[in-house]
């Protein structure tokens, strides 16, 4: 059990920083501390705790410790545990795709939208699929917003209809038709099963078979949603967990300018 | 006089459920000349059609759509089904069988008069009661003889999607202290119009409410309930489109707990408000007399508009639903009125407000199995601060003596619990609940302090909003975002065309069997 804690030896790793080759930090520049916590489906005891510390050494971890188990109902140990990883990542190699437009506040967007484009950017919102939660597309569109930013709807330059929950892609884009929308949202709470991409693909599909694809800014939210997972699946930007309608109102702006200009 | 802690005035909660009760009594006019497919289908459950044709539609389904088919709904399908019984000496479930197969025309018989239909219908009646009232008495020898968990009830979800893992998950709960096990029903199927049937093993974020699944998970309750001495309430949803049919399956499996919210269909899920007022009726009926404790949402409405401003919504909400509920003959013990602990974190002196409101809603409906709701809104990934406000929750459950503490994860909005996080939470609770039994005794507040302040003041906007709710009437209200800020039209919505006037063979035993009030009500 006390392998490693409260260890006053000297430390017999480079303490330097080198970001080719970063790791975790628990308090000493790559000491690799790193916690974790699972269920094993073993009852308590020592075999249970000696199979969590074969575990961890196989995910590359060095002086496994389980500093707390607990059999959370017959046959299933709970543990709490932390080790020291062995690998690193180079992270000046790593590129990550991201929303290039500059996040700017409400009165900032509703002030460019009218010198450069002129007219209010029709929005229309939807959870679609099955998916009942309104969470995330009422944060973004309703009046109120969330956390302080306000959402579409209370843009004066922004002309914003959200449809709410369970919404069928069909009846995404029949409405998108209807009121001529420059941009479509997508909001996608639950994920179980991967159902949001299967939604996510069919309403692009759609969208291409009806030649409106490139009519529309596409843009997709939700807390398993990236910028990288969106532009993958055909989107024109993806807003994942804390980002707000400031991003997605920013973002939809620039875009429509930048779409108008290279016409 | 009852004294209140948080220095509200009685006399003005006596005239907020004056209000309340004019309101609830004008939608019940409504509510009381109308029928709907799902009351039908209801209806035909209760005496004894179950099962589903070959292409899997159930025959309550069956039964009740050629009736409407054939414009005839306004009659109840327990009329024709009497007149059937008396020409053919079938049971109701062999008639619904040859609907299915197309062998009769359930409506080409001569009409008896209501005595010979109520007559032939009375064994079928009288089973279905006769199974209800053991199933509630078999809960009540349990409560008896195992006991209970001591309140508030550590109330855990299961949503595996596969009824027989959920059973593996809703023992491990019970054994770690749950009290209540609400099976999550799959994404969408509030929305279906139609039971699903038989046990199933599929499903998104939950697992289809049937009446198998209930029974598989009812016995599996039983059984773990045995083991650890103390018996485990088992909860699901009779809300959305089926609400009464679900109610209905409930009470003759022996569910415990249900969901049971016209306004959070209304609101969250868009269905029409006329189709689910009157089945919300027949729902609260069945709950009521089955011991069954109700669930209503109104912590949703925080979910969408902010907890400090709308919080007088909430209250209103409650005060309307209890009159609602009592209308339809539930008892004060069974209403598990929503509210929710969903303040920003960021608030300065947010937990004085998040107990004022707590306080005083417990101080309001004394009977009541309040039913308080977790921080949902604000949780956001970080687990460690997640489970300090699922702490602060907690405290003031005990505090506030709530009835059905539905347990918080730290893991909301990340994913499904796994087994781990529902450990955690009910350590969380039991920790808390324990560490802090009595502070509720012990503990009084500081007059025109800024609990009492607050109390005061959300009980004040509370009235007022009753008050022009009543003046509006409570659809008109509803057209105009006053819950939650989402605006529903009385016509738009989902099920509307499911609705009927009564015609003039209608015939509903049930109500006056299950809420005797109602019938001495109406004919006073």
């Amino acid at each position: 059990m006390s392998e490693g804690l409260y260890n006053t030896s000297a430390k017999d790793f480079d303490q330097t920083l080198d970001l080719t080759k970063i790791k975790p930090y628990g308090d000493t520049m790559n000491d690799g501390k790193t916690q974790l916590s699972f269920t094993l489906p073993v009852p308590a005891g020592d075999e249970a705790i000696e199979a969590a510390k074969q575990l961890l050494r196989q995910m590359g971890f060095d002086n496994p410790q389980v500093v707390f188990h607990k059999e959370l109902t017959e046959g299933f140990t709970f543990f709490n545990c932390y080790g020291s990883y062995t690998k690193t990542i180079d992270y000046t190699k790593i590129h990550v795709p991201k929303v290039s437009s500059v996040k700017w506040g409400m009165d900032e967007t509703d002030e460019f939208i009218k010198e450069h484009i002129g007219r209010k950017i029709v929005v229309v919102g939807a959870s679609t699929g099955s998916d009942a939660h309104t969470v995330g597309i009422d944060a973004i569109m309703n009046m109120k917003g969330f956390a302080g930013r306000f959402g579409l709807e209370r843009y004066s330059m922004f002309e914003a209809i959200n449809m709410g929950s369970q919404v069928p892609n069909e009846e995404l884009i029949a409405k998108g038709i209807e009121v001529n929308a420059d941009a479509l949202l997508v909001s996608q709470t639950v994920t179980q099963k991967d159902v949001h991409i299967k939604n996510m693909v069919e309403l692009v599909e759609m969208l291409e078979a009806e030649g409106l694809r490139d009519k529309v800014i596409l843009c997709a939210g939700g807390p398993r949603i990236s910028h990288e997972l969106a532009k993958e699946l055909g989107y024109d930007a993806g807003f994942g967990m804390n980002t707000y309608a400031d991003d997605v109102a920013s973002f939809i702006a620039q875009e429509m300018e930048k779409r108008k200009n290279n016409k | 006089m009852q004294k209140s802690k948080v220095g509200i005035d009685f006399t003005k909660v006596q005239h907020a459920r004056d209000v309340a009760g004019k309101i609830a009594a004008e939608v019940q006019q409504f509510v009381d000349n109308y029928t709907t497919v799902a009351v039908e289908r209801t209806l035909c459950r209760l005496v004894g059609i179950d099962n589903v044709d070959d292409t899997d539609t159930p025959l309550p389904n069956v039964l009740v759509d050629d009736l409407k088919n054939k414009n005839v709904l306004e009659h109840g399908a327990l009329f024709f089904l009497g007149n059937a019984i008396i020409e053919t000496g079938q049971t109701p479930q062999q008639l619904a069988e040859r609907v299915a197969s197309e062998s009769l025309d359930i409506t080409s018989f001569p009409f008896h008069t209501r005595e010979e239909v109520a007559k032939a219908l009375q064994p079928y009646v009288d089973a279905s009661i006769k199974q209800i009232v053991e199933k509630r008495q078999k809960r009540e020898h349990y409560l008896e003889t195992i006991g209970e968990g001591s309140r508030p009830y550590l109330y855990v979800i299961v949503a595996t999607g596969n009824i027989y893992e959920d059973v593996v998950q809703a023992q491990a709960a019970a054994r770690q202290g749950a009290d209540i096990i609400a099976v999550i029903r799959t994404t969408g199927q509030s929305l279906l119009d139609y039971v699903p049937y038989g046990a199933t093993t599929e499903g998104f974020g939950g697992t289809y409410a049937t009446q198998e699944n209930f029974r598989i998970m009812r016995n599996a309750l039983d059984k773990v309930g045995e083991e650890v001495g103390r018996y485990i309430r088992l909860c699901n949803y009779c809300s959305g489109l089926c609400m009464p049919e679900i109610a209905a399956m409930g009470a003759l499996e022996g569910l415990d707990v249900m969901l049971n919210d016209a306004l959070y269909g209304i609101l969250f899920r868009d269905i029409n408000m006329q189709r689910t007022m009157v089945d919300q009726f027949m729902s609260r009926t069945i709950n009521g007399f089955a011991g069954v404790i109700i669930n209503t949402g109104e912590d949703n409405y925080l979910t969408t508009a902010d907890a400090v401003e709308e919080a007088h919504t909430v209250l209103a909400s409650d005060i309307i639903n209890e009159q609602l509920a009592l209308l339809a003959g539930l008892p004060k013990e069974q209403m598990g009125l929503g509210h929710a602990f969903e303040m920003d974190p960021e608030l300065e002196n947010g937990f004085l407000f998040e107990l004022a409101q707590a306080q005083m809603t417990r101080e309001i409906f004394p009977k009541a199995p309040l039913k308080y709701m977790p921080p949902t809104k604000f949780m956001t990934g970080n687990i460690f601060r997640g489970h300090l406000q699922d702490a602060l929750f907690n405290m003031i459950g005990i505090w506030t003596s709530q009835g059905l503490q539905l347990l918080g994860m730290p893991t909301e909005a990340i994913h499904t619990p796994f087994m781990s996080d529902r450990y955690l939470s009910i350590e969380n609770a039991k920790y808390i609940f324990n560490n802090m039994k009595n502070i509720g005794d012990e503990v009084e507040f500081k007059e025109d302090g800024i609990i009492q302040t607050r109390a005061k003041e959300v009980l004040d906007k509370t009235i007022a909003l009753l008050e022009e709710l009543q003046e509006e009437g409570l659809f008109t209200a509803i057209e105009k975002g006053i819950f939650g800020n989402v605006k529903r039209a009385k016509t738009g919505g989902k099920g509307l065309a499911g609705v009927s006037m009564k015609g003039e063979h209608y015939y509903n035993p049930f109500i006056s069997i299950m809420n005797p009030q109602h019938e001495t009500r109406n004919t006073k």
